[in-house]
């Protein structure tokens, strides 16, 4: 990304539309051949410059609609992809409520779902429909959704923080350190109750050991002070080595206890099985907390686009807005693993799917990832808990192996072309 | 406006700069000219504070030192020499990042911003480009993208480190006019580093000339452009030849001798 946008600044003359190239030459020659004038302050060659923007500027009026007709542009295609995204979520939804091996019909499962709400209509539904709806399915659809949205959102903040395309939620540690706490728990017979917490606290706890020696080696003399974000990179191998020493430790624990292999092995791939609707209060403040914050930092996540340098020079506080969007990311990330376990792919693949069809620009970005994340997620555990039912494949699969050739798809369309180019 | 005083740079243990001290006024063009790695960019970046520094900086009076880095962004607008332009951002998006500093931290921009940044643009010529991607942007519009966006501040001083390095000679005097149309018309501070020297002594009222991370010399064009002294800090055959209008081109010569010496070229005949 980089590379492409300095090649697209390093090669003008190249690119540049051959009506102007003349205008400019001519003007470069006059200046150097036949330098008029006393001073830089009234040579003619300025009167000519002056000329130049006089006659373009009388196009003036007719450019003015065209920038007022952009005026919205990003704003506009955030609501346009808001709503589509959120057209799909409740349709996911829907599918997620609807389908199962119970074979409720619709209007069972409408039924089911009024019976709960004020004010009904006066329907009857067997109370065994109701229950399969209210405390199997829809906890389910609800938790999947918050988790989805949480590990979107969550990579997308993390690829704009970090300026990477290929950062994901994961990357500091997370999946590394609640896997750990999860295997502790699981290894050491502790109750089920305590693996969410031992899994957050794992996450966080991996995260801020990543952040701590990170950020402590990027503000090292080596590094001189050149530049305000000189600790991204160390941050970045900090993650890197702190999730091979937990992971090791983790697969130590694992192989040491080889009765709970399966136990600790289905914990990490991850799934939606077990959902209540105590998981979905137990994560909501989280999520709530942690998308609140990140999108709250969507505009700041654009002017980083530009760089860590530029970013400073207009006024941001780089080291700050960083720290503060990867802890939100992490809090959210944390809940969100500690009761669905380790879900691969979503992190990466739906913020990029947003990219590709939507626009780069972080006010798309992360709300759109959030939904569709959301969405995404409730779609891949039908499909878990369908294609081999009554058994369920794990979800984490099913995201890699329906996602990974949806992305494709989108990398190789004409759009994506586009804005790859 | 700005004035320099014994300031320093060191990036680890060297010594970036050293000592400078100069004092630009306000609506003035200071060239900061030497050779690669002489400091010239780094004495930008103290003054926009991208690096620690030594001694004093002010602005107006104020030491920048003791401003926020909000408040800063207000009086100084900075342009590397490498912008990073996201090739997917839209040109509208882009000047509107400048107005960052004005615009509370996790608010979002009002209608006056977009007023401002669609103002610059109509100046700019880019009226038309603002919905564009940067990526379709031919080099001269990126480059006057990169101004508005550095006017999108309304910062009274503006830092440019090269700003023409990427741009074909004519393209490089058009900027620079550009840049001293606006500096008249906005009452701007200017300061550039400019490796063309000739452009340097045409554009700027005063030149400071670095030298391993001192002020070798400083002075008008005039004073600084002269052949002993292009020969004392870059090392190889440099001449200086005066046009009938007092104007210096700076030439290279492989042999040594002076062409001014020989036979000056008289345009227009």
């Amino acid at each position: 990304m980089k590379s492409a946008a300095r090649g697209g600044a390093g090669s003008p003359a190249g690119q540049a539309p051959g009506s102007k190239a003349p205008a400019s030459a001519a003007q470069a020659s006059a200046a150097l051949a036949r330098p008029a004038g006393a001073g830089p302050a009234t040579s003619p060659t300025r009167t000519a410059a002056g000329c130049a923007t006089t006659t373009t500027r009388t196009a003036t009026t007719g450019t003015r609609t065209t920038t007022t007709g952009t005026r919205t542009t990003t704003t506009g295609r955030a609501a346009r992809a808001i709503l589509v995204a959120s057209a799909l979520l409740l349709i996911a939804l829907a599918v997620g409520v609807c389908v199962g091996p119970a074979g409720l019909s619709l209007p069972d499962v409408a039924g089911a779902l009024l019976t709960r709400l004020p004010w009904h209509p006066a329907v009857t539904v067997p109370a065994i429909d109701t229950a399969i709806v209210w405390q199997i399915r829809l906890p389910r659809v609800v938790l999947g959704a918050l988790v989805g949205a949480m590990l979107a959102g969550g990579g997308a903040a993390y690829q704009g923080v970090f300026r990477n395309p290929l950062a994901d939620p994961y990357l500091l540690g997370v999946a590394a350190g609640g896997g750990l706490g999860a295997t502790i728990v699981i290894v050491t017979g502790g109750s089920p109750a305590l693996l969410p917490p031992a899994a957050f606290l794992g996450a966080a706890a991996a995260v801020t050991l990543t952040y701590l020696l990170g950020a402590g080696a990027g503000r090292a003399p080596s590094g001189g002070g050149r530049g305000l974000g000189s600790g991204t990179g160390s941050i970045l191998l900090a993650g890197v080595a702190v999730a091979a020493l937990l992971t090791a430790v983790q697969t130590y624990l694992q192989q040491e206890h080889s009765q709970t292999l399966q136990a600790v092995y289905s914990w990490i791939l991850g799934g939606l099985s077990l959902a209540t609707w105590s998981d979905i209060t137990m994560i909501l403040p989280y999520v709530i907390v942690a998308a609140g914050i990140l999108l709250a930092h969507r505009r700041l996540l654009d002017v980083l686009r530009i760089g860590e340098t530029e970013a400073g020079s207009l006024g941001v506080d780089v080291a700050r807005l960083r720290l503060t969007v990867v802890m939100a990311a992490t809090l959210g990330t944390a809940a969100a693993v500690s009761v669905s376990g380790l879900i691969g792919f979503v992190g990466i693949i739906v913020p990029h799917a947003v990219r590709l069809t939507a626009g780069a620009s972080y006010r798309i970005v992360l709300p759109v990832s959030m939904i569709g994340g959301a969405a995404f997620l409730v779609l891949a555990d039908v499909l878990a808990r369908t294609v081999q039912s009554p058994d369920e494949v794990p979800i984490g699969v099913i995201t890699a192996l329906a996602g990974a050739p949806f992305f494709l798809f989108i990398l190789h369309s004409r759009r994506a072309r586009q804005e790859l180019a | 406006m700005i004035s320099f005083e014994q300031v320093g740079v060191r990036y680890g243990s060297a010594q970036a700069l050293a000592e400078v001290s100069e004092q630009v006024p306000a609506g003035q063009w200071l060239g900061i000219i030497g050779r690669n790695g002489t400091g010239k960019s780094t004495l930008l970046r103290a003054a926009a504070r991208l690096v620690g520094h030594e001694g004093t900086i002010t602005i107006g009076g104020q030491p920048t030192a003791r401003m926020s880095r909000r408040s800063l962004a207000r009086m100084v607008a900075y342009v590397p020499q490498l912008p990073e332009l996201p090739p997917d951002m839209t040109a509208l998006d882009y000047v509107l990042l400048g107005r960052t500093p004005h615009i509370g931290y996790l608010r979002t921009e009002t209608q006056g911003d977009r007023d401002i940044c669609a103002g610059l643009l109509d100046r700019m010529d880019l009226g038309p480009m603002a919905g564009r991607t940067l990526g379709t942007l031919s080099g001269g519009e990126l480059q006057r993208a990169v101004l508005a966006r550095a006017l999108a501040q309304e910062a009274p001083v503006l830092l440019l480190d090269e700003p023409t390095s990427a741009l074909d000679l004519g393209r490089r005097v058009a900027a620079l006019e550009l840049v001293d149309e606006l500096r008249r018309e906005r009452s701007l501070t200017v300061l550039s580093v400019v490796h063309d020297l000739t452009l340097a002594g045409q554009f700027a009222d005063r030149l400071l000339l670095l030298d391993d991370g001192r002020v070798a010399v400083a002075g008008d064009p005039a004073s600084v452009l002269r052949d002993e002294v292009l020969a004392r800090h870059f090392g190889v055959g440099l001449h200086v030849l005066t046009t009938p209008e007092g104007e210096r081109v700076v030439v290279s010569s492989r042999s040594g001798v002076n062409p001014g010496a020989v036979k000056p070229p008289v345009p227009g005949r």
